[in-house]
C-alpha cells in the first residue's frame, strides 16, 4: 500500500502554488494512497524495449513561415488583467524589500 | 419545433415555413422553462444569440448561399473561448473572465451561421465524469433529476436531451463527451485528435484533448462534425488533410461486409446488467444487417486507466499553471507588500475546486525527479502498447465496439467522495483519447433495471471518422424501427417543458 503523508502532500502543494487547509492536505493524503496504488499498475508490465508515445501524432518541428501576423491590441490583451498600469500588468512584489 | 432534428430545423429554414429568429426563441423559451431544473448552462447570451439568427435571417432574405446549419441554434461548452462572453472552464479562477479573442471553433460555428445559446456547464477544466465538480454547481440528467449527466461536458449533454438546444459541442479528454451522450440518451463524437483546432479550448491534457459535436441524431451529429473539423495553422496538432465526409457516410448506413470487432476487455465482468444486454442486442442488430462480428484482443487496455490517471494529471499539473494571478482571472490576497508567490498560493487555493487540485498534486508527484520515470516515463509507454493493440485490432476488424460506460447515470454525490469510483466510469472510453483515435456514442436503448439511456461505442482508426457515423447511422436506423420513436420520447416530461 503507497502512502504520502501530510507533510508530503504539503511539500507538493507548496511545489504547485497552492496554499492548502490543514483538512485539505490531511484529506488528500488519505486518499492518495488509494490512487497511487491504482496508477501504480503501470509498473506491474514488462515496459523494457517499449518506446515512450508523449503524442499521438507523428508530428515534428510544426513551423509557420516566418510574417508578422495581427495580434490582440494592448487593451484586449489587458482586459482580463486583475491589475493594470498605463500599458503593462500590475503584479504583486517579486523581489523581497530587503534585496 | 424544439424536438425536431437539425437537420428537419435546417430543412424548415431553407424553404421559409420558419426563420432563425423563431427557432432560436423556441429554444430560449425552453431554457427559461426547464433550466432553472436542468442547470445546464452557465450563462445564456440571448442578446448575441437573437443578432445572429437575425443577421442569418437577413442574410438568407437576401439570397445569399449558406452553410447547412446556419440559424440553427447551439449550445457551446464553457471550456471554448468566446468573445466578449464569459468564459469559465467551471472554474472559479476565470469566474467573469470575457476572452479577447474567439477560439477557432467558434470562429467556424459563426462563419457557418450557427447560433451559440450559451456557455454550458462542465467539470472544472473538464476534469470529472458527472459535472459535479464544476465551481458552479452540477447539471441534472433530464432523464432523472437525481442523477448526473455525466461529465465532463455534462451541460451540453443535457441541454442537446433536454431540447434547450438541437446541438451541442463539447470536449472528450478521458470520454467527456461519449460517457455524457450515453448517460442522457443522445449521440456524441470525439473526433480523431487534430481533427478539430484546440486553438482557444482552455486546456485540460494537451495530448488528449478534443472539441467535438454533440446531437439528437448520427446525422446531425455528422452535420456539426463537418463545420467543426479542418486544419488551423493556429494549432501546432491540428492535422493538415481533408475532413472525412461523415455526412456522407450518415446518410448511407450501409454496413453489409462491414467487420465489426468486439474489445474482449471491454464488457462483461463490471458492466452493469442491462448495460450488457443492450449492448449485447445491438450486436445482433448490426450483425443481422450484414456486418460480420469479431471478437478481437486488447490486453494493454487493463493499464489503460492507470495511464491516464497519470499523463492526464501531469499534463494539467503544466498547464495549469497559467492561472498565476498575473494576467488575467482571479486574483487574491493581494494586499500591500505581500509576494507574487503569496498571491499566486491564495489564488490558486481559492480559485481550483477539490478535484483539480488533486489533479495538480498528483502530477506534480508523478512527474518530480526520482518518481518520474517509475510514474510518468511507464504511463507513456503503455500508452505505446494501447496504441499497437489498436493497430492489431484494426486489422481484424474495420471498427471496434464496446458499451459506453459500464453504468447507467449514477446519483448526484453517490461516487464524489470515492475519486477511484468516479475514475473507473472511464474505463472504455480512455483508450480511444490515449491512441489519438476517434469514438462515437448513440443509445442502445434502456437498461431493464432503471429504464435510464445505455450506449452503444463505436470506435474507428485515426481520420476514419466517417466509419463512425456508417455504423452508427445503420445501428440508429434499425434501433429506431425497432423502437418505433426516438430514444428521447420515453424521457419523463420535465415541468414547464414546451
Amino acid at each position: 500500500m503507497s502512502s504520502l503523508s501530510r507533510d508530503d502532500v504539503a511539500k507538493l502543494a507548496g511545489l504547485a502554488r497552492i496554499e492548502m487547509t490543514e483538512e485539505e492536505l490531511v484529506s488528500l493524503s488519505s486518499q492518495f494512497g488509494m490512487i497511487l496504488d491504482a496508477v501504480a499498475r503501470v509498473q506491474e508490465v514488462d515496459l523494457s524495449g517499449v518506446k515512450a508515445t508523449s503524442h499521438p501524432q507523428p508530428l515534428e518541428n510544426v513551423a509557420r513561415p516566418d510574417v508578422v501576423l495581427p495580434s490582440l491590441s494592448p487593451e484586449d490583451a489587458l482586459s482580463g488583467a486583475p491589475a493594470k498600469e498605463d500599458s503593462r500588468f500590475r503584479v504583486p512584489q517579486i523581489l523581497g524589500e530587503a534585496e | 419545433m424544439i424536438r425536431q432534428s437539425a437537420a428537419q430545423m435546417a430543412a424548415a429554414l431553407s424553404e421559409g415555413s420558419t426563420t432563425s429568429v423563431e427557432l432560436t426563441q423556441a429554444h430560449l423559451d425552453q431554457i427559461a422553462a426547464v433550466d432553472n431544473n436542468v442547470k445546464a448552462f452557465l450563462h445564456v447570451d440571448a442578446e448575441g444569440a437573437l443578432a445572429q439568427a437575425k443577421s442569418v435571417d437577413a442574410q438568407r432574405k437576401s439570397g445569399e448561399k449558406l452553410s447547412p446549419l446556419a440559424g440553427i441554434p447551439l449550445a457551446l461548452k464553457d471550456v471554448l473561448a468566446q468573445r466578449g462572453v464569459p468564459t469559465t472552464a467551471g472554474s472559479k479562477i476565470l469566474q467573469g473572465w470575457r476572452p479577447p479573442y474567439d477560439s477557432t471553433v467558434v470562429t467556424k460555428l459563426k462563419d457557418a451561421g450557427l447560433v451559440i445559446l450559451g456557455k454550458t456547464n462542465m467539470d472544472e477544466f473538464a476534469m470529472g465524469s458527472s459535472t459535479e465538480n464544476s465551481g458552479y454547481g452540477p447539471t441534472f440528467n433530464p432523464w432523472d433529476l437525481t442523477r448526473t449527466p455525466g461529465g465532463s461536458s455534462g451541460g451540453s449533454a443535457a441541454a442537446v436531451s433536454a431540447f434547450q438546444a438541437p446541438l451541442a459541442v463539447g470536449s472528450d479528454t478521458g470520454g467527456s463527451i461519449r460517457q455524457p451522450a450515453a448517460l442522457t440518451g443522445i449521440v456524441g463524437v470525439r473526433p480523431t485528435y487534430g481533427a478539430v483546432s484546440r486553438f482557444g479550448l482552455i486546456a485540460y491534457s494537451s495530448s488528449l484533448d478534443q472539441a467535438g459535436p454533440f446531437g439528437r441524431t448520427v446525422l446531425d451529429t455528422a452535420l456539426l462534425h463537418e463545420v467543426m473539423a479542418g486544419h488551423d495553422p493556429k494549432d501546432a496538432t491540428s492535422i493538415n488533410a481533408p475532413v472525412p465526409a461523415v455526412v456522407a457516410a450518415a446518410k448511407s448506413g450501409d454496413i453489409k461486409g462491414m467487420k465489426i470487432g468486439v474489445i474482449k476487455q471491454l464488457q462483461g465482468e463490471g458492466y452493469q446488467k442491462g448495460v450488457q444486454a443492450r449492448f449485447d442486442e445491438s450486436l445482433q442488430v448490426l450483425a443481422s444487417l450484414g456486418a460480420e462480428i469479431v471478437e478481437v484482443d486488447c490486453p494493454n487496455f487493463e493499464y489503460a486507466l492507470a495511464a491516464y490517471y497519470l499523463i492526464a494529471p501531469s499534463e494539467c499539473s503544466s498547464n495549469l499553471a497559467r492561472f498565476d494571478a498575473m494576467r488575467y482571472g482571479l486574483r487574491t490576497g493581494d494586499i500591500d507588500g505581500a509576494s507574487a508567490e503569496a498571491v499566486m498560493s491564495a489564488t490558486r487555493d481559492a480559485g481550483f475546486g477539490r478535484e483539480v487540485k488533486r489533479r495538480i498534486i498528483l502530477g506534480t508527484y508523478a512527474l518530480s525527479s526520482g518518481y518520474y520515470d517509475a510514474y510518468y516515463g511507464s504511463a507513456q509507454k503503455i500508452r505505446t502498447l494501447i496504441i499497437q493493440d489498436y493497430a492489431k485490432a484494426f486489422t481484424q476488424a474495420d471498427v471496434l465496439v464496446s458499451p459506453t460506460a459500464p453504468t447507467t447515470a449514477y446519483k448526484i454525490g453517490e461516487k464524489v467522495d470515492d475519486p477511484m469510483a468516479m475514475y473507473l466510469g472511464d474505463v472504455a472510453t480512455i483508450p480511444v483519447n490515449l491512441a489519438g483515435i476517434c469514438g462515437m456514442s448513440l443509445p442502445a436503448g434502456l437498461a431493464d433495471e432503471d429504464k435510464l439511456p445505455v450506449g452503444f461505442q463505436i470506435m474507428a482508426p485515426a481520420m476514419q471518422d466517417q466509419r463512425l457515423y456508417q455504423a452508427g447511422a445503420a445501428l440508429e436506423a434499425a434501433l429506431l424501427s425497432k423502437w418505433g420513436a426516438p430514444i428521447l420520447s420515453q424521457a419523463p416530461a420535465l415541468a414547464g417543458s414546451k
